[in-house]
């Protein structure tokens, strides 16, 4: 691949001196895909952790425990109203100066790593949005619906899984599509703890070959076609669960 | 960006419950100390307060300004966006597009690598621009995109019939969009620009990265200053993440309250 | 040892059976003493106007609206008993609703097939054989693969009839089932209603359909304001009223 494309970036910079080094330099190209690769695998476990937070804190948030419900509600008002970054950094410096450290045979590694913290840090964000996403959507199925179902024997567990959840998802998709596509490009935070995914490894690459404005049309190009595919997903899924003749 | 939500239940009980958790993390920090002859990290923190709320008021003025700014440019945009002249409108449909769907990080970084730390005026001769108006500039583009497909969107919510109507009466399309439409578009814009000033406001320490001195990078410079022990560090954060709180927590409240009232006025 | 309730009930005695039921929401009361009894194998319609409780009190007798002071039985077990095994006895009362309430994300078939599959654990094959072989008495074996929103609104109730009758009910009850329906489709439901009755079902329909009610009943209720004005068999009902009450409700619907 990189040997196909190599003489003609190699000619654009002798000539141009529009300088992407990626498309020719094989160790930048390495960084590039390594960066594309990281990011891809950090924005699927960052989602991931997010739908799940997101669908356990609207099951929470319907509890009969009090207590339970003000913990869902104190959990969405300060993710919610907070700097991303900073949340980002606490959990990264501040919890990961206290949590165990892994023998590694000889030498000690943190537990979790720059990486996981991004996960984690980034995916209690985006679910506390998806928590409220959720939400709307469960308290948008009709009660008349449910009551069917609990006509028919359904205990409230069953009613949750194959009722109520089924139609909530197709209701807030839309409203989750947003967020999904808003946590992709939040993802790039972590870069701020040198997790080396895109925008990390591209910083890389233009410090080193000080060609920073084409680097970041490589930059604005990854993430332009990033949301179009997300949104592309989506859409293809929103079609896939559309019911014939149903909300329109 | 940010999806409307419905009103969720506000209650005192959330900020309360945050305020505890911070206070009990905090007191769980100075724990650690254990009586050192050292100053422990709460009383460190207290001394530096003043400088990290200092801090903070640069990320207000750069919210304030960069909020502004995208306003004006994001309401021009958008009515670019739906400008009957393809030339006017593909443009502003391609910026829109670009600025939306870029992360904040990556649209500062543009700004503050790409544009000249110096510029030459006419009649002025050589001025500098400093890091944080940059970092201003670069916090308001992607704003800007968001307001302009806000105004977009609201302009076509309104119902054809009022334009109808308008052309009837002899209006000019610059008149029914001035008299007619943009009065009844601003109600609705109103609760998503207010979430968008809310999201602009957290997004500002990130021009910590980029060297400003604003209250993130403050409280890492007060964390250095102080000895950089590591119990400093969920103090610190924690003071930190409370300062935007107790700004930006009343402010997404009213909103949403704003938000209700619209929807049931409607 | 305790015995269970159903044990001591036996076909000679009422299989729904209502005293003295109160219902208030808040401070209103919607049901001021009820008393109702109804054989195995009887059809019972509840008439009377709007807002005279008619609704509560059918949702009464599956618990999904509980009771205030009262006794709610079907075969013989207690409905409001807090130790209720709510699953017993909605296996053995069916209900229909005014507005269907199908599961929108689920085909025709596979309403009719999801409750025993889910909640009695049933053999799929079984089921499935009896679902089909109640969307042909309902007269819907070729809309098996439509979803809900791709049908009328009496086809859609048709469905839900299926529906309910898949758990193999004693009890059918029916909450005006035909109110929301076009009139054109309203005859075909209460075709199938009729079939129902036809084979030795129990039924309890609240209804404004007063034809209907006369055609199919063996005993009518007339409620007004949350209490049972007058009952009978429904030539006495209809034709010779006693209260002025169901008197003037009569003549205003007829």
């Amino acid at each position: 691949m990189l040997d196909l494309i190599a003489p003609f970036f190699e000619r654009l910079n002798d000539t141009t001196g529009l300088n992407f080094s990626p498309f020719y330099d094989s160790y930048d190209w390495g960084r590039l895909l390594e960066g594309m690769w990281v990011s891809i695998k950090l924005i699927t476990a960052i989602i991931a952790v997010s739908l799940v937070i997101g669908v356990v804190g609207a099951g929470a948030q319907t509890s009969r425990v009090r207590p339970v419900r003000w913990l869902v509600a104190a959990y969405i008002e300060v993710f919610r109203n907070t700097p991303p970054i900073v949340q980002l950094l606490f959990f990264y410096f501040g919890l990961g100066a206290i949590t165990p450290q892994v023998d590694m045979g000889g030498w000690y590694e943190p537990m979790i790593g720059s990486f996981g913290w991004a996960v984690i840090a980034i995916g209690i964000f985006g679910g506390s949005y998806n928590v409220e996403i959720f939400r709307s959507g469960i308290e948008a199925v009709p009660d008349s619906t449910k009551e069917a179902a609990e006509s028919l024997g359904f205990s409230q567990f069953k009613i949750f899984v194959y009722i109520t959840l089924p139609l909530a998802v197709r209701i807030c998709l839309p409203a989750l599509t947003n967020n999904i596509v808003s946590l992709a490009k939040t993802s790039s935070l972590a870069y701020v703890i040198a997790v080396p995914e895109i925008t990390y490894s591209l910083s890389g690459i233009w410090s080193d070959s000080v060609n920073v404005p084409e680097m970041m049309v490589l930059l604005f190009l990854y993430y332009i076609v990033l949301v179009a595919i997300i949104a592309r997903i989506m859409s293809v899924i929103e079609h896939r669960l559309a019911l014939p003749g149903y909300g329109q | 960006m940010i999806p409307n939500w419905k009103v969720s239940r506000v209650t005192w009980r959330a900020p309360v419950l945050a305020a505890g958790l911070c206070l009990a993390a905090a007191l769980a920090a100075t724990a650690q100390d254990g009586g050192a002859a050292r100053p422990s990290a709460l009383a460190s923190l207290v001394i530096w307060m003043p400088f990290i709320l200092k801090g903070f008021g640069l990320n207000l003025l750069m919210s304030v300004l960069a909020m502004g700014f995208a306003t004006v440019m994001g309401v021009i945009l958008g009515f670019m966006q739906i400008s009957p002249v393809a030339l006017i409108r593909v443009p502003a449909r391609l910026v829109t597009h670009l600025f939306r769907n870029s992360p904040w990080l990556v649209i500062l970084f543009a700004i503050m690598l790409l544009v000249p730390f110096q510029m030459t005026l006419p009649g002025v001769g050589r001025v500098m621009i400093p890091d944080w108006v940059k970092a201003t500039f670069g916090f308001a583009l992607p704003v800007m995109a968001n307001i302009s497909e806000i105004l977009r969107g609201a302009v076509l919510s309104i119902p054809s019939g009022q334009w109808e109507s308008a052309e009837s009466l002899a209006f000019t399309r610059g008149q029914t969009l001035r008299h007619v439409i943009l009065p009844q578009c601003i109600r609705r814009m109103l609760p998503p620009w207010m979430n968008w000033y809310a999201l602009l406001t957290l997004m500002t320490p990130m021009a910590a990265i980029l060297g400003v001195d604003e209250a993130l990078g403050n409280t890492q410079a007060a964390m250095e200053a102080a000895g950089a022990r590591p119990e400093f560090l969920i103090p610190f954060y924690l003071f930190l993440m409370t300062i935007f709180f107790v700004f930006i927590y009343p402010l997404s409240v009213y909103t949403r309250r704003l938000e209700k009232r619209f929807a049931v006025a409607s | 040892m305790i015995m269970s309730p159903t044990e001591t009930w036996s076909p000679a005695q009422p299989i729904v059976s209502l005293h003295g039921v109160h219902k208030s929401f808040g401070t209103f009361e919607v049901l001021k003493g009820i008393d109702i009894d109804v054989m195995k194998g009887e059809v019972v319609c509840i008439i009377g106007p709007s807002g005279s409780g008619k609704s509560t009190l059918i949702r009464t007798i599956n618990g999904l609206t509980p009771v205030s002071k009262g006794s709610v039985k079907v075969e013989g077990i207690e409905v409001h008993d807090a130790g209720l095994d709510k699953l017993a006895l909605r296996r053995k009362v069916g209900i229909v609703f005014q507005q269907y309430n199908l599961f929108p994300h689920r085909t025709v078939l596979q309403n009719v097939m999801m409750a025993p599959l889910l909640v009695l654990k049933e053999n799929r094959k079984e089921v499935e054989a009896r679902a089909r072989a109640l969307l042909e008495k309902v007269k819907l074996r070729d809309k098996e693969e439509a979803y809900p929103a791709e049908l009328s609104g009496g086809q859609q109730q048709r469905v839900a009839i299926a529906r309910s009758l898949c758990m193999r009910p004693d009890v059918m009850l029916f909450d005006e089932v035909t109110a929301a329906l076009d009139p054109e489709t309203v005859k075909e439901v209460l075709v199938t209603i009729k079939d129902l009755a036809g084979d030795g079902m129990t039924c309890m329909l609240v209804t404004h359909e007063m034809g209907f009610a006369r055609e199919i009943s063996d005993r009518v209720y007339f409620t007004d304001a949350g209490r049972i004005v007058e009952s009978g068999p429904p030539s006495q009902i209809f034709d010779k009223p006693q209260d002025p009450r169901t008197r003037e409700f009569l003549s205003k619907v007829l």
